[in-house]
């Protein structure tokens, strides 16, 4: 095919236009073809977030820090690190985090009042806030850790890589990663009466790892297992039911939160 | 051809590290491993059936333990219901083992003949107790 100058630059000046004013062809063609998939479109996204604003479970945890003692702090861990096989390492590097305890002013460094020492000096237990808008999820490379339609923020350890990007996304340094085999170190507790929990595994090296909202628990229509074992100080209940044993004590006490200002809604609740 | 003296004995003795696993074998095929399946528990059943027909569990298990493995965890799905409309709790640790509690028998015959080498066990208990 052969074409002349002249055509060519016909073709060329008609086709840029079609480029410019591709809307305004469209309307010529078909009017009010366009509006329609767009506005179809946005109403198909609309839906999805209603979806997304009312979930029917969010489960969150009360902690009443007042009524906590040196005692059932122990008794807590204790409980947790069983049902779940952590390690003990004896060794901040090494150290497994599903359940412990820290200071007022390391747990609120946000909010710390250095004229008024009502809250310093008072235990507070830190564990995965199960955060409604969790970093960590945002930050994995392939989805190992992930949001359960009920809020739990969960791990795959088989999918886990061991990256470690959700340890530096999440806030609240809620993720330990295993450095090294932590049947080994079970295996040297056990010589010392340390018993196994057979009904949950245990995780292996080069995976990171959290606490879990006990999720094999609730499975069971059970309650987390600290919950369990000091019921006067822990509360779990379901968040998103106004009705819900924990929103009625959250209606009548004062809690905190950590680290609101950072927008991840953590599911964890102190009070004081 | 150059340095053929050299070439001829190369090949030779390439020829020879190459085919010695071939010769050394030769005659010995392993035979088709025979697990049994004998555990007090499956001992006890009435009728002895695991969640799916038994080809299906030889043939499929890989894929069937990896659906489960992502419906328990992922999905938050406990049930599982069978071909037969039974529901059976999802867990390896606490359904399959429970029964199939002679992991050398079991697992191991087969997979060591195959030269597989599966990862349940650095996390999930070996029923036998031996590796913790």
């Amino acid at each position: 095919m052969s074409m002349d100058r002249r055509k060519f630059l016909k073709a060329a000046g008609l086709t840029t236009l079609v480029g410019l004013g591709g809307k305004g062809v469209f309307e010529l063609l078909r009017p009010g073809a366009v509006e329609a998939e767009m506005a179809h479109e946005s109403h198909g996204h609309d839906k999805h977030h209603e979806q997304e604003a009312g979930p029917k479970v969010r489960w969150a945890m009360l902690i009443d820090v007042m009524a906590l003692n040196k005692e059932k702090i122990e008794k807590i861990v204790h409980t947790c690190h069983y049902l779940h096989n952590v390690p003990n390492w004896g060794d901040p590097k090494n150290e497994i985090k599903w359940i412990w305890e820290d200071e007022y002013e390391h747990v609120f460094p946000d909010s710390y009042n250095e004229y008024n020492h009502i809250l310093e000096g008072l235990p507070f237990l830190l564990l995965c806030n199960h955060c409604d808008n969790p970093p960590c999820v945002r930050v994995c490379p392939v989805q190992a850790t992930f949001k359960r339609p009920d809020g739990l923020v969960a791990q795959d350890y088989h999918r886990c890589i061991g990256c470690r990007f959700c340890m530096a996304a999440c806030p609240y340094g809620s993720r330990s990663f295993n450095w090294l085999d932590p049947r080994v170190q079970l295996k040297k507790e056990m010589a010392h009466g340390r018993k196994l929990n057979k009904q949950f595994p245990t995780r292996m090296r080069g995976v990171v790892e959290k606490c879990n909202f006990c999720v094999e628990r609730l499975a069971e229509g059970k309650q987390p297992g600290c919950v369990e074992a000091v019921p006067d100080v822990m509360f779990f209940g379901n968040l998103a039911d106004p009705n819900s044993n924990v929103r009625k004590i959250l209606k009548e006490r004062i809690s905190l939160r950590r680290k609101l200002e950072l927008g991840t809604k953590p599911s964890v609740f102190y009070l004081i | 051809m150059y340095d053929s003296g050299k070439v001829i004995i190369g090949l030779a003795v390439f020829a020879c590290i190459f085919l010695f696993p071939f010769l050394y074998n030769r005659g010995t095929a392993a035979p088709q491993p025979k697990p049994s399946l004998d555990t007090p528990a499956i001992k006890a059943l009435s009728e002895k059936k695991c969640v799916e027909n038994t080809r299906f569990m030889i043939t499929t298990h890989m894929q069937f333990l990896n659906d489960w493995r992502d419906q328990a965890l992922r999905e938050g799905n406990r049930w599982y219901v069978n071909s037969e409309g039974k529901k059976v709790w999802i867990s390896l640790q606490n359904t399959c083992i429970k029964c199939h509690s002679n992991k050398k028998e079991f697992c191991d015959k087969c997979h060591n003949y195959a030269g597989v080498e599966p990862y349940c066990w650095d996390c999930h208990y070996d029923p036998n107790g031996s590796k913790l």
